[in-house]
């Protein structure tokens, strides 16, 4: 039968195999890029300098995508860029998460004091504006990779905090949890084995959102040539250096851009998805 | 004669402006009987029940009285032992079903928990135990339902659950916060006359929240009824059936339609009721002295 919440459903599951699926691509990219890529990312050849991609006129066999204007192949800059993009998605996302969610668990479970000093310094961070804090930090921290994943953690773990905090308290005030404090269980018990399996699939949700997130704060970051040294390949270096030439070689730009798009869509489509799988209260 | 649970002139204030919410409450429940607490909404009945099973609100203090639970005064024992306590020898049935299971855990292990993690059971006894009340619940094919979700079953059929899950250790009083109100009227009368089954058959005392005369003839053998944080009458549903003493239970049973003659025309309850209890009430509290936890 086609009922209104089979056609959700179907609709939720290729959501979820879609951006699986890039999600796949991209990890197996990054991991295998030596293996996979069809030419070195940092040989540069001033005789292949802006060659087109493969379908068009003047291409070279063996560069699929074409290559930059220092002769660099873009499809294995691209490959290589997913190393950076997964690494930064993985420990940012992952850090982040944890100690937002963390904090925001405790502030709306425990509420009380421990609540009013998180939920002021949650305040206090929101205030500033993201880009700028983030150019700030970088300034103090220096630039490379673990600086960028440092910054996305100060700056972002308020995301998780502020509607994991909401969740907790909406949760709390359930009858479920009223039974667990007459069945005799310990706070931190219901804390973790009542109410976070009720808020793990927004932590999910938000987990995989701020993957995407991180890999774009890191792309505007290289872009403004604040993470890491030019000569290895970022996506949002990529796209930076393609903008210089962008009416002589569109694909410098277009490309590296296309993977970003793809790969931060998918993160957001991907926690979307699961929560509509795995949440037994939407299903 | 003692009962199992004993409230000696227990009362309660909201913590900061000193407003009074219980007024030297006493009931007695003997084991295995059933008692009712009546009154209107925002008597105290709720409070009742939650004050003896631990589980105020933060903003509610107990200024004065005793809980005596199989004996032992609640509020004089460290917290830890007082959960202990409770935990051992009560359990709740709630009045939401929708919300009294957790939604994203199996049913299973939400009864199962209990008895492993507080009382110290076997994983297999423990389980065998929630398949045997589940039965005793009439549901259906329980060895499914244990590994089901909240959501997978009816409105009625979680409250059965939850009442399972009350029985399950058994305890020996049981909260029952208006335990239907929250279902279909078909569905109360079967879960009114499953909650009393199941409290005769293990002799349960059974402490009924309810603000409907109807079920308190028909589940308890004795009845407080409540107004205003105070006890007004104690008293049998016999009596209290055949003649209420007090005017405001006079007045609360007039306003309730009987089975016998539904078309009856119903009396709400006359200002000149609701005035004198009040004033009782305001006598009662200018006479009344917090006597620091003890009672004289
Ligand atoms: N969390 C709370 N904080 C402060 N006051 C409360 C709180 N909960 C209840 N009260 C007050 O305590 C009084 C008794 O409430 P209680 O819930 O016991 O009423 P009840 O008799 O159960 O009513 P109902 O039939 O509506 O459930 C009410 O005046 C109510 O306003
Ligand atoms: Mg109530």
């Amino acid at each position: 039968m086609l009922d209104g919440r089979g056609l959700i459903r179907r609709r939720a599951g290729a959501r979820l195999w879609l951006s699986g699926l890039w999600l796949a691509l991209f990890v197996l990219a990054a991991v295998l890029a030596p293996l996979i890529s069809p030419q070195d990312p940092l040989a540069q050849d001033l005789m292949l300098e802006r060659l087109p991609p493969a379908w068009m006129a003047g291409s070279e066999p063996g560069y699929w995508l074409g290559t930059d204007s220092l002769g660099r192949d873009v499809l294995t800059r691209i490959i290589y860029g997913a190393q950076v993009a997964l690494a930064v998605a993985l420990v940012a996302g992952l850090a982040t998460c944890l100690i937002g969610s963390a904090l925001g668990l405790v502030a709306g479970f425990y509420r009380g004091w421990a609540d009013r000093i998180i939920s002021r310094i949650v305040d206090i961070w929101m205030a500033f504006p993201p880009v700028l804090f983030a150019i700030l930090l970088i300034a103090v921290l220096g630039t490379g990779l673990s600086s960028v994943i440092l910054a996305i953690v100060i700056i972002d773990w308020t995301r998780f905090c502020r509607v994991v905090r909401a969740e907790t308290l909406n949760q709390s005030k359930m009858d479920y949890v009223h039974s667990a404090k007459v069945a005799g269980f310990t706070r931190l018990r219901t804390l973790l084995s009542e109410i976070l399996p009720n808020v793990l699939p927004t932590i999910v949700a938000l987990l995989t959102l701020e993957m995407g997130i991180a890999i774009i704060v890191e792309a505007i970051l290289s872009f403004v040539n604040l993470s890491i040294s030019t000569d290895q390949s970022t996506w949002g270096g990529m796209i930076a250096e393609g903008r210089t030439s962008i009416h002589q070689a569109w694909w410098v730009l277009v490309f590296p851009l296309i993977a970003l798009f793809f790969t931060v869509l998918s993160f957001a489509q991907f926690g979307e998805g699961l929560r509509e799988r795995f949440d037994p209260v939407l299903r | 004669m003692s009962g199992f649970l004993e409230i000696r002139g227990l009362s309660a204030r909201l913590a900061g402006t000193g407003q009074r919410l219980l007024r030297s409450v006493d009931i007695s429940l003997p084991a295995g009987s059933v008692r009712g607490l009546v009154g209107e909404s925002g008597a105290g009945k709720s409070m009742i029940g939650k004050a003896v099973l631990g589980v105020l609100p933060k903003a509610v203090e107990i200024v004065e009285g005793e809980i005596l639970l199989d004996e032992q005064d609640l509020l004089k024992v460290p917290p830890a032992e007082r959960r202990r306590l409770i935990g051992a020898k009560a359990a709740l049935i709630p009045q939401d079903p929708l919300t009294a299971l957790n939604p994203s855990r199996r049913i299973g292990p939400q009864i199962t928990d209990r008895l492993v993690d507080i009382l110290g059971w076997e994983k297999a006894r423990a389980a065998s135990r929630a398949l045997e009340v589940l039965v005793e619940v009439s549901i259906p094919e329980p060895e499914r339902v244990m590994r089901l979700y909240p959501h997978e079953l009816s409105g009625g059929m979680r409250q059965r659950i939850l009442i399972a899950s009350a029985f399950a250790a058994e305890p020996k009083l049981i909260v029952a916060d208006e335990p239907t109100t929250a279902l279909d009227v078909t569905v109360q009368k079967q879960i009114l006359k499953l909650i009393s089954q199941l409290q005769a058959r293990h002799g349960t005392a059974l402490l009924f929240v309810t603000h409907d005369l109807g079920v308190v003839s028909k589940v308890c053998d004795t009845l407080s009824v409540l107004y205003a944080g105070k006890v007004v009458e104690d008293t049998t549903v016999q009596r209290f059936f055949a003649a209420p003493q007090h005017p405001y239970s006079q007045a609360l049973l007039a306003a309730t339609p009987r089975h016998t003659d539904p078309a009856a025309s119903l009396q709400p309850v006359p200002q000149a009721v609701i005035d004198a209890a009040m004033a009782e009430v305001a006598a009662d509290d200018a006479a009344w002295r917090p006597q620091g936890g003890a009672h004289g």
